[in-house]
């Protein structure tokens, strides 16, 4: 029995070792990290390499590849790496291993807030100040992702606006011709353009309700109801917010028409999200909420697509914000712990504020340009459906998600609740949404 | 007080006695220096992780920063505030108990068609392994295509037959018994060590109990049961531990149900449909990775590690008792 204790204890310890191997490694992070001040700019004719990771692969990779040989021109004895394919998990751990790359890239603003309040980013104000760089070059939205609680440990590298895609010929057969303005237009024109099969079943949906699905977040649908994640005080408060309500609402209206079960298996019939079988391009979705970023996959994946682009419809109550949406984008900063964190902060500024470098990047990727220079630059070319973003981009009315050191704890929680909701398994919208407060404030609460 | 210049006579039979005891001792070191490399790598590979697991689980710890002591609070607020940690112990153990039972029942059952197979054993075992090669990423993207709800062969199969087939992954309550039936595909492995213990078992127990009237079900339990039970018994543990583990499965069917395979830096898709695969490795990685709060899931993991030490414990118990009643009789 004493044998089979020791074996069950060993079973048992090495799943706990597998689980939580993680956890045993050091906490320093490695390297100088030296906070104090900016460090150095290399010299002209230094020679050294700087790694770069990013999540970019592919015809993207490329793109960036291409951008990061300009660099060149400035510094042509500094070679630069670049490491494609690279997510927040992996950039993470590589810093925590004290490894970190020279420059980070990540897709996402919703880790930035612990990445910046864990110093696992470097403070850039030193950068800034020394440097006389004007923030200002970048829209307020904008420059609110990329700073937490005031601290700017990150530059936008292009930035994404969310608006409304509509298949034009869809909308010709129905007889509708405009986009909707308002989401009660929305409605009726989601009405108008979805297709039954003779089984009952969808064929075409004027648009998706399901939630979280392709562009279809919370936080997408959000800033077309003025709905807000967090109070004054720093803490959730949805269930104390009639933009919420509304907005989960709509949604429900929106799947009751479809019937749930009925969308669940449309939904479950469409192709992933960045592949080619995506339900716009394939004519599945009349409407979608999307980044300008699709227009390059449309581009290259699905040429004789008849589509427009418009601004994300808006509440009754919150139509003065027409024009406007959702911005995020992807970030770029120092890690702690690199070698030469004046050549990164170097790269950084040749990616981010060089006009030419932004709009070269803008153009080979379909993403907005930045910074309001290079948002007027002559030098843009793309699609026409790609104006309507540009036009987002410089209304004034951008909003963004708020920075957080809970990752995105709080965008999973009400992603969870709109699921649930719109299965009919939450019978009291505002208890419900009491309990998506208590999770985030608990999750809050750790930090 | 007396002294004395002579060491005291000692009895004769002490020399040889202090001659093996120093022979024992010298044996104890070498036996020590062999096992040294071993015991190190315990202690590296087991010991420290396993107490640096439970002092971080008493920490909040970010992993960038050094850790900082905030006593028993991790685990209060995973008996009390944290409302996801339940949905995902229940789904783990949904998948401990079905899973370990349909996993072992399949390997047993596909093992003994095979061994009474007279013709293509080989060929037959050979693919009936095959699935177990398959990357787990890759054949769970292939097994959410077949039981794709709209354009997979199952349902398309069972359209025809005139049954309306089910969401599979895209319903929470079909998603666990889906990965269940994604399991039992690639359980090669368990089949073929089952296997191999059938075909150990000695004909002749067979050929006696048939000549004494046993029909196969008597055969079964009387003579292939006993005879396979410590294989079986080690099936059973390696599925509870498969099942305690069980990330990249519920990971990848729960984004592409949601609609995209890209769950790297996010983790709005994690758990597809409506949580029910998350699982609690799944929201352990989440915890200490995505969310940094490294200390939260050392939190996890010892307890994690306690549950499964007491799983492991009473089912050897168990089996054990069982297999003493059945030599008994």
């Amino acid at each position: 029995m004493r044998k089979t204790s020791m074996r069950v204890l060993l079973c048992s310890v090495a799943l706990l070792v597998a689980s939580c191997s993680g956890a045993a490694g050091n906490g320093g992070g490695g390297g100088s990290g030296d906070n104090s001040g900016a460090g150095a700019a290399p010299a002209k004719d230094a020679t050294l390499t700087l790694e770069v990771y990013s999540k970019f692969t592919d015809r993207e990779e490329r793109e960036l590849n291409k951008v990061l040989d300009t660099f060149k021109k400035k510094y042509p004895n500094i070679t630069v790496h670049h490491t494609g394919n690279q997510d927040d998990d992996k950039l993470t751990q590589s810093i925590q291993a004290g490894n970190p790359p020279d420059v980070a890239i990540s897709f996402y603003t919703d880790n930035l807030g612990n990445w910046c309040k864990s110093g696992a980013f470097q403070d850039l104000k030193p950068y800034i100040d020394r440097d006389k760089i004007d923030v200002n070059q970048i829209p307020e939205a904008v420059r609110e992702y990329t700073t937490f609680e005031g601290k700017r440990c990150a530059m936008p590298l292009l930035a994404d606006a969310f608006g409304l895609y509509y298949n034009k010929d869809l909308f010709a057969a129905a007889g509708i011709s405009a986009p909707p303005k308002t989401t009660d237009e929305l409605f009726e024109d989601a009405k108008k353009l979805t297709k039954f099969g003779p089984d009952g079943s969808i064929e075409v949906a004027g648009f998706s309700a399901s939630m979280p699905f392709y562009g279809n977040l919370a936080e997408v649908w959000a800033p077309m109801f003025g709905a807000k994640y967090l109070g004054p005080d720093g803490k959730s408060g949805l269930a104390g917010s009639p933009q919420w309500k509304e907005m989960f609402e709509f949604q429900k209206k929106l799947v009751d028409f479809y019937g749930a079960d009925k969308l669940e298996k449309f939904k479950a019939g469409l192709g992933d999200e960045y592949s080619p079988d995506n339900a716009f391009h394939k004519g599945k979705l009349a409407m979608a909420l999307d980044g300008e970023f699709r227009t390059a996959f449309i581009a290259d994946t699905a040429k004789g697509l008849n589509y427009g682009t418009a601004p994300s419809p808006m509440s009754p109550n919150n139509s003065k914000m027409y024009g406007g949406g959702l911005v995020t984008g992807t970030i770029i900063a120092i890690p702690k712990g690199v070698k030469n964190p004046g050549a990164s902060w170097e790269l950084i500024k040749h990616l981010t504020l060089d006009t030419d470098s932004l709009v070269a990047f803008s153009n080979g990727i379909n993403n907005l340009p930045s910074t309001i220079d290079s948002l007027k630059s002559p030098n843009l070319k793309h699609e026409a459906q790609f104006q309507t973003f540009l036009d987002i981009y410089g209304s004034g009315k951008l909003v963004t998600k708020p920075s957080t050191a809970i990752g995105d704890a709080h965008l999973k929680a009400v992603n969870d609740f709109a699921e649930q909701w719109v299965a009919g398994k939450i019978p009291d919208l505002e208890a419900g949404l009491k309990k998506v407060d208590d999770q985030i404030n608990d999750a809050l609460a750790q930090k | 007080m007396t002294a004395t210049l002579h060491r005291p006579d000692t009895d004769s039979a002490a020399a040889p006695a202090r001659g093996l005891g120093r022979v024992r001792s010298r044996r104890r070191w070498v036996v020590l220096g062999f096992m040294a490399p071993a015991l190190l790598g315990f202690l590296i590979f087991f010991g420290y992780p396993l107490i640096a697991t439970v002092y971080f689980s008493l920490t909040r710890y970010d992993l960038i920063n050094p850790p900082e002591w905030i006593g028993f609070d991790n685990y209060v607020r995973m008996f009390t505030s944290e409302p996801l940690i339940g949905t995902a112990a229940y789904n783990t153990l949904w998948l401990v108990i079905v899973l370990t039972v349909c996993r072992v029942i399949f390997a047993l059952g596909t093992a003994s068609v095979i061994s009474r197979l007279r013709r293509g054993l080989g060929l037959i075992r050979t693919l009936c392994y095959l699935p177990a090669l398959a990357p787990p990423a890759a054949a769970t993207l292939v097994f959410v295509f077949v039981l794709n709800p709209e354009f997979g062969p199952v349902n398309r199969f069972l359209r025809w037959l005139g049954i309306d087939g089910g969401l599979w992954f895209n319903d929470p309550a079909m998603s666990k018994p889906s990965l269940t039936l994604l399991v039992l595909w690639g359980s090669g492995e368990l089949m073929i060590i089952i296997l191999a213990a059938l075909l150990d078992v000695p004909q002749e127990q067979y050929e006696s109990a048939s000549l004494d009237g046993a029909g196969p079900a008597r055969r079964f339990w009387h003579i292939t049961l006993p005879s396979i039970s410590p294989v079986l018994m080690f099936g059973i543990v390696n599925s509870m531990i498969f099942a305690l583990q069980f990330f990249t499965q519920a990971v990848v069917a729960g984004s592409a149900a949601a609609g995209t395979a890209d769950v790297a830096g996010n983790t709005k898709f994690i758990g597809a449909p409506q949580n029910s695969t998350l699982t609690y490795p799944v929201w352990l990685y989440v915890q200490g990775f995505r969310y940094s709060n490294m200390g939260y899931a050392a939190a996890m993991a010892v307890l994690l590690f306690v549950v499964s030490f007491a799983f492991t414990a009473i089912l050897v118990r168990q089996l054990r008792r069982a297999s003493h009643v059945e030599e008994g009789a």
